[in-house]
This record gives structure tokens, C-alpha cells and sequence, in this order.
């Protein structure tokens, strides 16, 4: 994409492993990514990858490995575990908007309790993200009157409302109507041209064509291969990234 | 080509929906229907009809309408009935003005007790204490609360104010119930005196209002990662709720003074108030934990992914969408813990079944009529129950609908 | 911003008021620190008010003479026996009561359900105004208008409202003629047992049978007729008649013989099991309405019959509603059995007050009337919810 590569490295993972009880779910992950990068994860079902970008903001724990993001360390200091949480954004596969609350408050609860900001202006810069990801005639809505993909970019414009410098997406389009993917993936390539650093664990490969800066194959917890969207699809190195090429580009 | 012949699709014609079919569908459908119709229609026709008699011909109301004072403030000195007025009025205003100001269920709310003050205003009583000062009153506080509809909607009027007003009328209302020693203007006027419908509401007024956050801190205890707390809370709340109510009663008037150093001594009146309110925390606390288990893991999530402490999470998050899950059942709690406070009479509390009692004891003559008393107390109660379970729907409805998922 | 050594956070390094599980164990330990010393504190000055006024905290006075009469004990009982013999008496009351309180209130309150979702107008309404009258009065209130203004009406013995042979009622309660074993009896109780035994077995093997080769087995039928004739054939066994008709008979100022429940017994019965009914109900009609009606349709489309449709289809899926919510009102109804002191009947509750009235020993007392009802409490829930875990469906 944009020419990132002398950007500086904002999110650094080196030998991380972590395991759930016995289960060795994460065995040795070494990955940089520089700022306004996006980076394209994906895998077999429980190969990690989840887990993986989770441990980025703290939903789930690492036991060892060093993880820093924006320069800030990763691991049992809270306070920096809360300065992380602002500086990242996460949007979930199950959306996981605030059934009780407005979309306009979906999107400006946060920035006015954690960043402090006047109501006022989070309610502008909510306006604002919603005319982005195309629906600012929904605020007064509740969710459960969106449809799956309204809310899905209601959950992006709520993550970006903290202004953060990374944003994770954890399969973002897994749980949409066919239909609504690609209102979905629009937001999620305007946001990728304007700059963002992203993190994506997603299967839609038509994205990672048009937009990832690197691919990274998951597989039993490793990092199988990487390299650009064009190494990955048109000369993968390593015959299980073949063969999980293969399973889902067979649509 | 054949001819095609237009049939004329003749209709039937529409039978009335007059009340001989209604019969014909819900009373006489079926042989088996039509025998309990003819068994069943004499039998509610004679039992509705003695009934009525009964109620206007031979009960002897007087038993009711002689102590219209007892059955309400039991025996709060007569002279110093004011001091009731204060706070009554003082709760009947700011029904108004919630009303004026947020709208919704609590315009029935505040209506219902305007028009139930005025039909006090206007009961066929004949009674030296009801007189014509206190018709004035009753008539005057519904009167209040119209007002405080109409200050409630000044937009001017922060609703912080209101609230502010709420919280400190159960403050003013002690205050003045129970007054000071050694005071000219507010003479001290024990609990004992206090009785009736008085105690009754104070009674369910105060446990709903002390048994609700407590109920919350325990369903939040037991489900702490602290072992110690949650092992606590689950050993308190399952012995209360294992246990009845009268037996907490007991052990808060008899055995509580043993637990607390020997100077202190707890008005009785007080120590049934905190026996209900500990007795209900732990029915809500289960009706809580119920809501707190039903909300989606991934909320949580999404509320720390985007930064919020735990402290936040809670407050905007889990606790909102736990309460909507089991208001249901949390206002079924409150319903049940009004009932409940009838058996303060057990331990010598005269609450409004207790000052019915104490009355019947009180001449010979009345022991005939205890069936009109006791039928006049189960009345009220139904009256208040029932309005309290058609609020508990309403109010689900509306929550229902900001909700739907 | 580049990443340069020194702005990473060596491990170590992390002060150990953000170290979130420092924190863990610091909340742990203050935690622990509050409770128990609360709860040591409170015990501390339990000790010292106790010791203060003397008070003996031992179980001995169980043994001591009881003194006070209980009317109508369920067990041999007179008051020179102890104080551990008559709360034993209470407890047995408490039980009788729960037991034909709950299983009165299950019966009733089903009917009720039934009725009120009967397609007869009439009937529903009755049984709505039945439900909806009995759920929004305290339990307090309809046991004194039974008690006291109900069976206060009851005539003295001598006027006895008869129905002659059968039935006596009057002040001191209900009599009814009632069976009675003779001693010639022994081969009738045996064979009633072991009939009883044979039919659970036969019902149980033959309708296995059934569900594994579908060979029609009758087992119903068989089970019905094992029970029926066993005690038919213990009968001619006996020498004699093994049931003698127990008639009650006026004695004096009293009945004597035949079955007897006193009016302070029955107000409690009848009360419990009226009130508890109309919450059964409701439990009953959501669970009832709870089964989609597809269900229903389905089964008939299938070729069930009618009872097969209930018993095979809409039962179980009934049932799983129904259960949790039932349980509860179980419970309620034994610990609603303690306002039986309102109305005179002694139960646990009421002999554990005159026992602290003639004995003192609040505590200890107390303490065994808490510990009576939250075993029974945990002991139904248990049993109850063993039953309940096994008919719940496995959700995802």
C-alpha cells in the first residue's frame, strides 16, 4: 500500500507464547508492524490467530514473550494496560454494541468518561465518524433495530472515536449476511488508505488483495509464512499455507 | 374454446357477533363445557350475590369506620398528626414534580395517588377525628401533587434538585415522625406509638429502598474472584433464603443485641426494619446475580477494549443491562416484601394487620366482626399489590421495547 | 517516536501498586482481613454478653422435662417427656404440614392451571379471580380470616355439624371415620408392600421392554393389576378383617377415635395450600404455555394419540419450565409453615419459642430452629434439583 517502510515500529511481539491450562496455543510469535501498516492475519480455526489479537490489548494474557505497543510495554502494569486499551481499538466478530444505549451514545461513552472530553464534542466527533462509515441518520437508533452490518460500522466508528493509533479487527465479516460484507470492507479499506495501522484476522482475501501491507499464515499456534499479498497468493512458500490457500480461495 | 362460466362466489353472511354467539363460543362449545357452564353459573351467581348482600346488609362496618385514625398512624399522639403530614406531603409533591419532569410510568403513579387522596378526601366516615381540617388536608395533598406536576415542568428546574428532594425525604421524615427529646416544637413521640399503615409503609418503603443496593453488593460478592468475600456472600445468602422470615425477625429482636456491644441498644422498630431488609437482600441478591449472569461475556470486552476501567464497565454496562434482565423478578421481590411486613405483628410491632387485631381484642363486642376486619385488611393489601404488579408490567413493556435485541 | 531501549519496562521494574497481580493478592488479603474480623469481632462481643448474663450455650437442657403440652402430638408426647422429645413432636408437625401442604398445593394449583386455561369462559374467570386474589394478600392475612373467622364460627361439640358415620366437625376440630389395622392385619400390610414393589418392577422392566423391541407389553395394565390383586389376595389371607372402621364417637365433652385434625392444623393446611396453589398455578400455566404448539401439531401429524401427546410430548418439554420455579415454591411453603404461631399450631418454629420462654437458652434454641430449616431447605432443593438436572436439555 502507502510506503511504510521506514515508518517506526509501533507494535513489536517477540517469542510470545501462551498456553490455556496444558493447551499451548501460542508457541513462539515474533511479528513487527510499523505504523500506517496493514496487516492481514488468517489461518484455520484455532490456530491462534484470535487469541493472538486479543493478547495485543490485554483480553487475554501472555505467560511469556515481550510484547510492546506504542512504545509502551505489555504485561502486568496496569496503568499501562490502560494506556494501551485507549490507543487501540477493537472491533469484534459479534459486533458487541451496548444493546441498552443510542448509537450516538454507543459512540461517545467512552470518549467522555475515559478521554473526559465535553459532551459536545464527542457528539461532534461521533457525528462526524458516523458520516464516515456512512450512517449518520442512525444515532438516535438503538442496535437492535441496525442491521448486521449498520452495527458493525457503528462498532468501527465506536473504536475510532478514542482516536487510537492501532486499530484490531477480530473477523469482522464472520458473523454478516453475505450482503452486507462489503459495506463492511469499504469502511475497513477507507480507513486502510487514510493511513491506519492495522491489524486484521479476517478470511476475506479480496480485502488483503486490495489493500494488506503483509499477509501472515497462522497454523497451530506458529507463524507459518509472511510476506506481501502478492508473495502469499501467487508464490506461498510452504505447502500448508498451499493447502489453506486452496480450501478457501475455492469459492 | 370453452365457455367459462363465471361462478358468483356467494358468501356466507356474516353471523352477528352478538353476545348469543360469544356464549354459544366460550361458555356452551361442547358438551363437556356446556354441563360446568350449568354447574358453575348458578354457583357464582349465588356466591357473588350473598357476597353482596353480606357486605351491604349484614356486616357491621363499624369495626372499619370507627378508627379511621388507628388503621392509619396507630397511635400517634393525636395532636402531633401534622408531623405525618409533613413527610406525606413532602413525598406527594415530589411524586408531581418526578412526574413533571421524566414522565412515563410515573404519571399513572402520581395520578393513582392523587385520585386515591381524593377519594380519602371524600370517604362516608363519620368520625370526630376525621373532620373537616383533615378532609381540607387530604383534598389539599392531592391538590400537591398537580402542583409539583406543573413545577416538575418548568424546564428551568434541574432534575438534580428532584432527586436531592428524594433523597433527603427519608431523612425529613424521620425527623419529624419521630421528633426530639427536650423540644418544644418537636416533642419526641417513640415508635412505639407509631402503627398502622404508618409502620406498614415505612416498613416496605424503607426495605425496598436499603434492601436493593445491599442485594447488589452481595450478588456482586458472590460472584468476586476473592474467595473470602464470595464464600461469605454465598454462605449469608444462602442461609437467609434457607431459612423464613420469622426466624430473622426473632434473631434481630432477641438475639442482635447480643452481637454488638452491650451500650447500644437498637429501637424496636428499627431491628424489624433491618431484619426485613437483610431477609429481602438476599432474595435480590439471587435475582441480580440471575441478571448479572445473563449479560453477553463480549460486552464486557468491548467495554475495556475501548477503555473503560472496571469501575465504568460496571456502572454503564453490566448493571443496566443485568437489572432490565430481571426487573421482572426484582419487582416481584418488592411486592413480596411488602406483603411480608405483616409479620412484624408477631413480634409485637403494630403494623396496619396488627392495629386490626389489637382493635378486635379490644371489646368483646368485637369479636363477631373480625371477618370485617381481616376482609378490609386483605382488601387494602390486594388494592396495593395489584397496582404494584400492573406497574411491574408496564414497566417491563417499556424496557422491552429500548431492548429489543 | 523511535523505540529505544531505554523506554522499555524491564519486568521487573513494574512498582508493585500497578502490578496488577500484586493487586490481586493485596484485595485478597484486605478482603479477608474485613470479614473475619467482623465476623470475630461480632463473636467477641457475643461471648462477653453471654457470659454477662450467664447464659449457657450447651444443647443439656434438651434433656430437661419440657413442661408445656402440645395438643394433638403426631408421636407419643406428654409434657414430663423433654425438650429435645417435643421439638422432635414440632418437627414431625412441621412435616406432616409441608408434606400434605405441598402435595395439596401441587394438585390444586394444576387444576387451577388447567382451569384457567380452560376454553370455558366461566371457568377461567373463576379460576383467575381464585389466583389472582390469593397471590396479592399477605399469607398472614388469609391464615387469620381462615382461623379466626372461618373456623371461629365452628359450633361447640355438642352442635356438631355431622354428616353421621362420616364426618364431625366442630371447635375442636375435624373427625373423620377413618380405617384402622387390626392385629390380624400382618399378611395385608406385607402383601400391599410387596405389591407395591412388584408393580414398580413389572411397570419398569416391561415398559423398557417396550421402548426396545416396541412390542406392545401393557405394562400399565399389568402394573395396575399386580397392585390391585396382591392386596386383594393379603386380605383373604388374614384371619380376620385386617381394617376395622374407626368411628368417632362422643365421649363427654369430646370426640374420641378416628382421624383428627385439629382446627389450628387445618387453618395452617389449608392456608398454605390455598395460597401456595395460585403460585403453582401460574408456574404450571407458563410452563404449559410454554410448549410451542408446532408441538402439539407435530405429534398428532406423527399419529401419537391424545395421551401420548401429553404424556410423551408436551409433559417433558413442560416440565423443564416448570420444575426450577416449583421448587422454589416448595421451599417457600415449608418455611412458610413457621406462621403456624399465628394460628396456634405446634410446629418447629412455635415449640422452639415456648422452649425459650420456659428454658431461656435463646441461642442454642435458635440455633437448632435455623439448622432444622435450612437442612430441610437444602435437603429439598438437593434431591429437587438432582431431579431437575436430569430432565434439562443441554443447551449450547
Amino acid at each position: 500500500m502507502t510506503d511504510t517502510t521506514n515508518n517506526e515500529v509501533i507494535i513489536s511481539c517477540k517469542n510470545v507464547h501462551k498456553w490455556y491450562d496444558e493447551f499451548h496455543v501460542l508457541r513462539g510469535i515474533n511479528m513487527e508492524v510499523r505504523k500506517g501498516e496493514v496487516i492481514v492475519i488468517f489461518g484455520p480455526s484455532g490456530s491462534g490467530k484470535s487469541t493472538f489479537i486479543r493478547t495485543l490489548n490485554r483480553l487475554e494474557e501472555h505467560q511469556e514473550g515481550d510484547i510492546i505497543v506504542d512504545g509502551i510495554e505489555l504485561f502486568h502494569d496496569v496503568r499501562n494496560i490502560e494506556k494501551i486499551r485507549t490507543e487501540t481499538g477493537m472491533v469484534f466478530q459479534q459486533f458487541n454494541l451496548f444493546p441498552h444505549l443510542t448509537v450516538l451514545k454507543n459512540i461517545t461513552l467512552a470518549p467522555i468518561w475515559v478521554r473526559k472530553w465535553p459532551k459536545d464534542k464527542a457528539e461532534k466527533v461521533a457525528m462526524e465518524l458516523l458520516e464516515r462509515v456512512g450512517i449518520p441518520e442512525q444515532a438516535e437508533k438503538f442496535p437492535g433495530n441496525l442491521s448486521g452490518g449498520q452495527q458493525q460500522r457503528v462498532a468501527i466508528a465506536r473504536a475510532l472515536a478514542m482516536q487510537p493509533q492501532i486499530m484490531l479487527f477480530d473477523e469482522p465479516t464472520s458473523a454478516l449476511d453475505p450482503e452486507m460484507i462489503k459495506e463492511v470492507l469499504d469502511v475497513m479499506i477507507e480507513l486502510a488508505k487514510s493511513g491506519m495501522t492495522m491489524l486484521v484476522v479476517t478470511h476475506e482475501m479480496g480485502f488483503a488483495r486490495a489493500v494488506a501491507d503483509r499477509m501472515y499464515f497462522f497454523d497451530e499456534g506458529l507463524i507459518v509464512e509472511s510476506g506481501s499479498p502478492n508473495d502469499i497468493f501467487h508464490n506461498p512458500q510452504e505447502d500448508r499455507t498451499k493447502l489453506f490457500l486452496s480450501q478457501i480461495l475455492h469459492h | 374454446m370453452a365457455a367459462t362460466e363465471i361462478v358468483q362466489e356467494i358468501k356466507r353472511p356474516p353471523q352477528p357477533p352478538g353476545p348469543i354467539k360469544w356464549m354459544r363460543d366460550n361458555l356452551f362449545n361442547g358438551w363437556g363445557n356446556t354441563l360446568l357452564t350449568l354447574v358453575l353459573l348458578p354457583f357464582a351467581a349465588y356466591v357473588m350475590f350473598s357476597s353482596i348482600r353480606w357486605m351491604f346488609v349484614d356486616a357491621d362496618w363499624q369495626v372499619v369506620t370507627n378508627f379511621p385514625l388507628l388503621y392509619a398512624v396507630g397511635q400517634y399522639p393525636r395532636d402531633q398528626l401534622w408531623r405525618v403530614g409533613v413527610g406525606l406531603s413532602l413525598i406527594l409533591f415530589l411524586m408531581g414534580a418526578s412526574w413533571g419532569k421524566w414522565g412515563g410510568l410515573l404519571r399513572s403513579i402520581a395520578i393513582a395517588f392523587a385520585i386515591l387522596f381524593a377519594v380519602f378526601a371524600l370517604l362516608p366516615v363519620h368520625h370526630p377525628e376525621f373532620d373537616l381540617g383533615m378532609r381540607l388536608y387530604l383534598g389539599a395533598n392531592a391538590l400537591l401533587v398537580l402542583a409539583g406536576y406543573f413545577i416538575g415542568r418548568i424546564q428551568s428546574l434541574k432534575a438534580s434538585y428532584i432527586v436531592i428532594g428524594w433523597a433527603i425525604t427519608p431523612i425529613v421524615t424521620i425527623i419529624f415522625l419521630s421528633g426530639f427529646e427536650n423540644s418544644a416544637t418537636l416533642p419526641a413521640v417513640g415508635t412505639t406509638l407509631w402503627g398502622g399503615l404508618l409502620v406498614t409503609f415505612l416498613l416496605a418503603a424503607g426495605g425496598i429502598v436499603l434492601s436493593f443496593p445491599i442485594g447488589i453488593a452481595l450478588a456482586l460478592g458472590r460472584r468476586s474472584s476473592l474467595p473470602v468475600v464470595s464464600a461469605f456472600s454465598t454462605i449469608f445468602i444462602e442461609t437467609i433464603r434457607g431459612v423464613p422470615l420469622i426466624t430473622i425477625l426473632f434473631m434481630f429482636s432477641i438475639i442482635l443485641a447480643l452481637f454488638l456491644p452491650s451500650e447500644s441498644r437498637i429501637d424496636r422498630l428499627l431491628r424489624a426494619l433491618m431484619a426485613v431488609t437483610v431477609f429481602s437482600a438476599a432474595y435480590s441478591a439471587e435475582n441480580v446475580r440471575g441478571g448479572l449472569q445473563a449479560v453477553p461475556p463480549g460486552q464486557i470486552e468491548a467495554a475495556k477494549a475501548v477503555g473503560m476501567s472496571n469501575f465504568q464497565t460496571m456502572v454503564f454496562i453490566t448493571m443496566p443491562q443485568a437489572l432490565r434482565a430481571v426487573l421482572p423478578a426484582i419487582v416481584g421481590q418488592f411486592i413480596s416484601l411488602f406483603k411480608d411486613t405483616t409479620l412484624v405483628v408477631i413480634v409485637g410491632i403494630n403494623d396496619f394487620l396488627g392495629i386490626g387485631r389489637s382493635i378486635i381484642n379490644s371489646d368483646p363486642a368485637f369479636m363477631q366482626l373480625q371477618i370485617e376486619v381481616y376482609l378490609f385488611i386483605a382488601v387494602v393489601y390486594w388494592i396495593f399489590c395489584y397496582l404494584m404488579s400492573i406497574a411491574s408490567r408496564r414497566l417491563e413493556a417499556m424496557m422491552g421495547v429500548s431492548t429489543r435485541l | 517516536m523511535t523505540t529505544n531501549q531505554s523506554s522499555i519496562q524491564y519486568k521487573s521494574d513494574i512498582p508493585f501498586y500497578r502490578d496488577e497481580r500484586v493487586l490481586k493478592i493485596i484485595a485478597q488479603i484486605i478482603s479477608t482481613i474485613l470479614i473475619i474480623g467482623a465476623v470475630v469481632w461480632a463473636i467477641m462481643n457475643f461471648l462477653k454478653a453471654a457470659d454477662a448474663r450467664g447464659m449457657t450455650l450447651t444443647f443439656d437442657f434438651l434433656k430437661e422435662a419440657a413442661g408445656f403440652p402440645i395438643s394433638n402430638p403426631p408421636i407419643e408426647y406428654n409434657p414430663s417427656m423433654t425438650f429435645g422429645r417435643a421439638f422432635l413432636v414440632g418437627l414431625v408437625n412441621t412435616l406432616r404440614v409441608s408434606v400434605f401442604g405441598i402435595i395439596g398445593a401441587t394438585i390444586l394449583g394444576t387444576l387451577m392451571a388447567l382451569a384457567r386455561l380452560s376454553s370455558n369462559w366461566l371457568l377461567s374467570r373463576i379460576a383467575l379471580i381464585y389466583i389472582e386474589f390469593h397471590r396479592n394478600i399477605p399469607l398472614l392475612v388469609l391464615l387469620f380470616i381462615w382461623y379466626f373467622t372461618i373456623f371461629g364460627q365452628l359450633p361447640r361439640v355438642q352442635e356438631s355439624i355431622t354428616w353421621p358415620g362420616l364426618v364431625y366437625i366442630n371447635r375442636r376440630g375435624f373427625y373423620f371415620t377413618w380405617l384402622r389395622l387390626t392385629e390380624t392385619s400382618a399378611p395385608f400390610v406385607i402383601s400391599i408392600g410387596i405389591g407395591i414393589l412388584l408393580s414398580i418392577i413389572v411397570y419398569v422392566i416391561l415398559r423398557r421392554r417396550r421402548e426396545l423391541t416396541g412390542q406392545e407389553t401393557h405394562y400399565s395394565k399389568i402394573s395396575l393389576g399386580i397392585l390391585i390383586i396382591f392386596p386383594l389376595i393379603g386380605w383373604f389371607l388374614c384371619t380376620g378383617s385386617p381394617l376395622q372402621l374407626d368411628v368417632p364417637v362422643l365421649e363427654g365433652f369430646n370426640f374420641s377415635g378416628g382421624l383428627r385434625f385439629t382446627p389450628e392444623f387445618a387453618a395452617l393446611f389449608i392456608g398454605l395450600t390455598m395460597y401456595t396453589a395460585a403460585f403453582i398455578a401460574e408456574v404450571v400455566r407458563a410452563g404449559i404455555q410454554a410448549v410451542d404448539r408446532g408441538q402439539v401439531e407435530a405429534a398428532r401429524a406423527v399419529g401419537l394419540s391424545t395421551s401420548q401427546v401429553l404424556s410423551l410430548v408436551v409433559m417433558p418439554q413442560a416440565l423443564r419450565v416448570i420444575i426450577p420455579p416449583m421448587i422454589s415454591q416448595y421451599l417457600n411453603l415449608t418455611k412458610n409453615s413457621s406462621l403456624a404461631l399465628a394460628v396456634g399450631f405446634q410446629e418447629v418454629f412455635s415449640v422452639g419459642k415456648i422452649t425459650i420462654n420456659q428454658a431461656g437458652r435463646a441461642v442454642p434454641v435458635f440455633a437448632l430452629v435455623m439448622v432444622t430449616y435450612l437442612t430441610m431447605s437444602l435437603l429439598t432443593s438437593f434431591v429437587l434439583n438432582l431431579y431437575n438436572r436430569r430432565i434439562q436439555f443441554v443447551t449450547r
